[in-house]
């Protein structure tokens, strides 16, 4: 039985490294295991990558893995050191802290999800419509680029929160604001090098429509770096967010948020340290594996750096 | 005569400016376009985009005839290109009104508070160069090493680590636990106003004074922030210096001096580190400008009486004022900084010349 799927692996392993594929859905995955096998050679990506998705998996299987509920105040158990019954003590309400830090897994998954949902196609947009069409409309919109990048990303966003009101929602929208001109700038340099290559001015020979060349023909070719870039700035939007959580500018009580849960800690400093250690203790894990997995992701779209 | 030179071709007037002129004025005008969106930005933020601007001025209890007297102040009742022209001129002659939560004029109070954020920025800057340019170039030259390693992991976490978390676990450890610096503040209580204010900034206030025990209660105090704000400022360098030395290392003018038979400290310091100089200077600067956002939150752990602190208190009561001139001011020292690197690299690189 072993020899079986010793050799079933082996053919599905030649099927996906065979030099001339037969069919499109072939040579999709041939890319993607030619990719893996790229990124598994650098094992700091790696465990970025299986921090990330134990993450996700923590937020999703939250109600299982947390041992009670983030919300009941016991108030008779309140400050606890860290116990059996208490994995990280409790909080200044009473509230389990390890749950509290499992539930706020989900919270920074749905701000630093949303952020990437939101900024990475405005970014994709802007950025290769400016780079294509150049002249005046290129101009424009890297000024408009330039003025927004000229703010330190946490001063903007405060600013675009404390004229929005603190909120979760108003946090993510402020953090997407001030987050999408990295990128714009990144797809507009990407544009401005396909601009010129000789498929596009085939496919403008053939009559393509300029949005048409633009969606179906640039895009897709600046897809990998910024999916990149994204990934990378998804470690200080993390960050942004935790910081405007600590400020009570981000999520609000009674949100499970660990920026928030740091700043209560911080009345409680001296006698009850570990409760300001934990939460911070999982932005930097999160924030890390960000940062790993796209410095692996960097690597792997171009091997040349 | 005469007509003879008139029917001469005319030279174009673009030429005849001298040809150093141009691109200062293109410079100025770029400049002058960016402050310009800066300033819509802020008045974006400031006027439009709140729900009820008035009312976060005037607060949601005040009666219609106060509320009608800030409106017509404010200039909230015309159309919003005069508010805008109003806004613009209020921005431009340093009137940011006045800030609820001190009472004083906006502009007094930044007066007060940058300079200690510019003293802990500086310190943290020298910490961060002083660190972050040799671990840099060690990186670079044992490529591949532990010690690589071990600077890349260093900013690696410098990267991603939360600073107000740092910054609270350094408070924990290094006052509360080990008590070797100073606590949160800027000096000792009891030396609070010891010293005439001359430049705002403690360290040399203390020292103009000659009163060593103010500075050494300053320095004890500020030891701690500035080296959070330095370690994530180090992080950065240590990154940019070591890709900028393994660009110049691997250049041939690196091995013709090797085997040219110099020392490999020559060759490091006197050949490769020296044409990094200039990149060097702009990541210093950039990096000075990211002490501020960094400022922000150190500065709220410690109770730093900075900029920082006056952003935070000001946010937390959404005094709109305040905030708008923080975020305007830190806006321009971005430009600022900007600008500085471009001339620096006019001035130090003989290339673009």
């Amino acid at each position: 039985m072993t020899v079986q799927s010793f050799e079933r692996d082996a053919t599905f392993r030649s099927w996906l490294l065979a030099e001339a594929p037969e069919s499109g859905f072939q040579a999709w995955s041939q890319s993607c295991y030619l990719a893996w096998l790229r990124l598994a050679a650098n094992p700091l990506a790696v465990i970025g990558l299986v921090v990330l998705l134990a993450l996700g998996l923590v937020a999703l299987l939250a109600p299982w893995i947390a041992t009670h509920s983030p919300f009941e105040q016991v108030l008779a158990e309140r400050l606890q050191r860290p116990s059996a019954a208490h994995w990280l003590g409790t909080d200044e309400l009473g509230r389990d802290v390890f749950s509290r830090i499992v539930y706020g897994a989900r919270t920074t998954l749905y701000i630093v999800g949303l952020v990437a949902v939101i900024v990475g196609p405005i970014g994709l947009c802007i950025g290769t419509t400016a780079g294509y069409l150049g002249g005046w409309v290129e101009a424009l919109l890297m000024r408009i680029t330039d003025i927004f990048l000229s703010f330190p990303s946490l001063i903007l966003a405060l600013a675009f929160v404390s004229a929005l009101g603190p909120s979760l929602d108003n946090a993510i929208i402020a953090i997407a604001l001030s987050s999408w001109p990295g990128i714009a700038r990144l797809a507009r340099a990407e544009t401005l090098t396909i601009r010129s290559s000789d498929y596009v001015d085939a496919v403008r020979v053939m009559g393509a429509s300029t949005p048409r060349i633009i969606f179906r023909h640039v895009m897709p070719m600046c897809l990998p770096s910024v999916v990149v870039r994204v990934t990378l700035s998804m470690a200080s939007v993390a960050l942004t967010a935790a910081g405007l959580g600590f400020l009570g500018l981000g999520a609000q009580p009674p949100t499970p948020e660990w920026g928030a849960m740091l700043s209560t800690a911080r009345q409680y400093l001296l006698e009850h340290w570990y409760l300001a250690a934990m939460p911070g203790l999982a932005i930097l894990i999160v924030s890390l594996a960000f940062n790993l997995f796209g410095d692996g992701l960097r690597d792997m779209l171009n091997p040349r750096s | 005569m005469s007509s003879l030179t008139d029917l001469a071709p005319r030279r174009p007037v673009r030429a005849r400016l001298p040809r150093r002129v141009l691109p200062i004025l293109r410079g100025s005008l770029s400049i002058a376009l960016t402050l310009l969106g800066l300033l819509a930005l802020t008045f974006f933020i400031g006027r439009v985009l709140p729900f009820d601007p008035i009312a976060a001025v005037v607060g949601e209890k005040a009666d219609a005839s106060v509320y009608e007297t800030v409106r017509a102040r404010l200039g909230l009742d015309q159309p919003l290109y005069v508010q805008f022209g109003l806004f613009l001129r209020d921005m431009l002659s340093g009137n940011f009104g006045r800030a609820i939560f001190t009472g004083n004029a906006v502009a007094d109070d930044l007066r007060h508070v940058i300079p200690a954020t510019v003293e802990l920025a500086t310190v943290a800057i020298i910490i961060g160069c002083g660190f972050g340019i040799p671990f840099g170039v060690a990186a670079a030259v044992y490529r591949g090493r532990p010690i690589d390693h071990a600077v890349r992991l260093l900013s690696l976490v410098g990267h991603s680590v939360p600073i107000f978390w740092l910054g609270l676990m350094g408070l924990i450890i290094f006052y509360a636990w080990l008590g070797w610096v100073g606590g949160s503040g800027r000096v000792d209580i009891f030396y609070l106003d010891a010293v005439p204010r001359r430049t705002g900034m403690l360290l040399v206030d203390s020292l103009l004074a000659g009163d060593w025990d103010v500075f050494v209660s300053a320095f004890r105090h500020i030891i701690l922030p500035a080296l959070l704000l330095g370690y994530s400022s180090m992080a950065y360098i240590s990154r940019m210096t070591r890709s900028f030395m393994l660009d110049q290392l691997g250049q041939e003018y690196v091995t013709t001096a090797r085997v040219k038979g110099l020392s490999r400290r020559r060759v490091v310091w006197g050949h490769a580190f020296r044409n990094v100089l200039v990149q060097l200077a702009t990541i210093v600067a950039i990096s000075y400008g990211g002490l501020l956002e960094g400022a922000v939150l150190t500065e709220t752990v410690f109770a730093w009486p900075g900029f920082g602190q006056y952003l935070t208190t000001a946010l937390m009561i959404g005094d709109m004022n305040a905030v708008l001139a923080c975020t305007l001011i830190v806006g321009l020292v971005f430009i600022c900084l900007n600008l500085i690197t471009d001339l620096l690299y006019r001035f130090l690189d003989p290339r673009t010349r």
